[in-house]
């Protein structure tokens, strides 16, 4: 049954890339199918990296309610972006190479993110301690990069600004090489270790009783989290609830948590999500930009529905 | 064989194992009984490599369990915890299937398959098995995770308290699936029992703990006495003698 839903999510991610590429083609022709080529290659990068980001990060917690993004892992991307601009002034970070910076960020926040999370995870933090400090980090690291935004000068901080916020309407295509092999790769390491996946969900003692080193495991997953998290960050900028939405759709798509299954599964609604919302928005409702913000809202409604819902078992 | 040599480990300044030595010899069931908070969940969790040992030196069929890798590890020893709780959504048969993993990293076999529905049958999940672990009974959970140490089908099998939330007839088939285990295919259970009648009527040795140190290791005869038990336990309880077993009346 999971592997006929998977097919029709498969069915559906390719109908919502072909509405997009297709619908209201008109003028020059090579010419707009080239941009809504790049933009659909950066869309689908983006809904598949912040899908599977997420699953993973579920995984390793051990919940269903917490992201990378409400852990602040965006935002920690975000100050680590400003504390480069910050090192090497505005006029060395514009023209440094893009790919050697957008790298820079990336082991940035692995590094940070290993940092901060690890010894959370290593003390067994219940969710709601985990929670509260998902939401100080946010606030703390949004306000660490305000204030480094206040230290620099204004021109310089103009180069970052841009970057701040969620635009699915104008994505970083001059990144998309660079962040397409960032998350194929990664992508590829994940799905290498979804058996390895099924057996961290059992939890700490059950997984080093079926031989797999908790430490070494759990590390690694992490970096690979904060790399697609640093992917999607870059091309499209923070968003808070995305994930969220689309790895709980997923799972009752599916109704399965096995990664085999559940990876896959994430990957596809994100692309459903993200690029059937974008050609809908775009062309339907007349109005790209207000995508962000709808996704946002479900999300946060599905935040606030699983809190209450975990709450009341 | 597991030797376990000089092991003391100590939470923060608390002592919670003192010099602790055993060996225990391949084949047969021993039994790990003592009073709550007497170390033996620590003990088994140390020879199963999910605390890193402080102090002395234990090792499972020469391995040393503190330098082989965790997976090699996972091929010779399965241990199921007191208190082991499954966040996951799994249905049953997905769960007992997880013991299957260090042998193929994921991949089921054919005979994979068959070792899972062996487990699977021989602690009645079969009516059970697709269904959420969160679904099920207090006991029936228990029995799935049992199915799954033993789906691992190692040599050596520790497990905590598996009678926990067993009514009479799976606590008694379970011992007796381990007696038959122990028998036919030369497999070592270390089980931690608070019933010493259990332990009486199948382990073939008792190994009695108490604040951290063993105070007593011998057959169920040698144990299962008024004074032995009462310095145990701290109390004094009759005991008879059944078909050549004794059973102790804490009852009374
Ligand atoms: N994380 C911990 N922090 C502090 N003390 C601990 C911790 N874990 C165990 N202890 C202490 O170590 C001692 C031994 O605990 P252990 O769980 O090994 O006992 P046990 O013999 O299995 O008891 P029970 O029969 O109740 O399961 C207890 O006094 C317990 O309070
Ligand atoms: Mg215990």
């Amino acid at each position: 049954m999971a592997d006929r839903r998977l097919h029709g999510l498969g069915l559906a991610a390719l109908a919502a890339a072909a509405a997009f590429l297709a619908i209201g083609l008109k003028g020059n022709i090579a010419f707009v199918l080239e941009l809504r080529l790049l933009k659909l290659a950066a869309l689908v990068q983006v809904g598949v990296a912040i899908a599977v980001s997420t699953v993973i990060f579920q995984t390793v917690t051990g919940n269903r309610i917490l992201t990378p993004s409400i852990m602040g892992l965006d935002a920690l991307y975000l100050f680590g972006q400003m504390l480069l601009v910050f090192l090497l002034g505005g006029v060395g970070y514009v023209t440094l190479d893009p790919q050697l910076k957008f790298g820079l960020e990336v082991v940035l926040l692995m590094g940070l993110a290993c940092a901060l999370l690890l010894p959370m995870l290593r003390s067994r933090l219940d969710m709601g301690l985990m929670l509260l400090a998902g939401v100080v980090f946010g606030v703390l690291f949004r306000s660490l990069q305000s204030l480094l935004a206040r230290l620099i000068d204004p021109n310089e901080f103009a180069v970052v600004q841009s970057a701040s916020f969620a635009n699915f309407n104008a994505v970083r295509t001059d990144l998309l090489v660079f962040a397409a092999i960032v998350t194929v790769v990664a992508l590829i390491i994940a799905w290498r270790a979804r058996h390895v996946l099924d057996v961290i969900s059992l939890g700490p003692d059950a997984a080093m009783g079926l031989g797999v080193s908790w430490a070494g495991t759990v590390t690694g997953l992490l970096l690979l989290v904060s790399a697609l998290v640093a992917v999607s960050t870059a091309l499209v900028g923070p968003v808070a609830f995305f994930g969220l939405l689309v790895a709980a759709l997923a799972e009752r798509i599916v109704n399965s948590r096995r990664h085999a299954v559940l990876l896959p599964a994430a990957g596809l609604t994100g692309i459903v999500v993200l690029v059937g919302g974008q050609t809908l928005f775009q062309h339907a409702l007349g109005n790209a930009t207000a995508l962000g913000v709808v996704i946002e809202f479900v999300g946060g409604l599905i935040f606030l529905l699983l809190l209450v819902l975990g709450s009341r078992k | 064989m597991i030797r376990i040599e000089n092991v003391s480990f100590k939470h923060r300044a608390t002592p919670i194992l003192s010099d602790i030595s055993l060996d225990i010899p391949k084949g047969g069931v021993v039994a790990l009984i003592g009073p709550n908070g007497a170390g033996k969940s620590t003990l088994l969790s140390l020879v199963a490599r999910l605390q890193p040992l402080q102090a002395g030196v234990i090792s499972v069929d020469g391995l040393p369990v503190d330098t082989t890798p965790s997976r090699d590890l996972a091929k010779v020893l399965a241990i199921l915890r007191q208190d082991t709780t499954i966040a996951s959504r799994l249905r049953v048969r997905e769960l007992v299937g997880f013991g299957r993993f260090p042998h193929g990293r994921g991949r089921l076999t054919q005979e994979d398959d068959a070792i899972v529905d062996a487990a699977v049958a021989q602690f009645d999940l079969t009516d059970l098995s697709d269904r959420f672990i969160e679904t099920l009974s207090g006991g029936q959970r228990q029995r799935a995770l049992v199915a799954m140490a033993f789906a691992q089908d190692t040599d050596y099998l520790l497990l905590d308290e598996p009678l926990n939330n067993l009514d009479m007839y799976y606590a008694r088939a379970l011992m007796r699936s381990l007696r038959s285990v122990a028998d036919a295919n030369g497999k070592t259970v270390v089980i931690v029992l608070h019933d010493i009648n259990q332990a009486s009527a199948h382990a073939d040795r008792i190994v009695a703990m108490k604040s951290g140190r063993i105070i007593a290791d011998g057959t169920p005869g040698e144990i299962l006495t008024p004074d032995m038990l009462d310095t145990v336990f701290g109390f004094r309880m009759r005991v008879e003698t059944i078909e050549g077993k004794p059973f102790a009346l804490h009852q009374l």
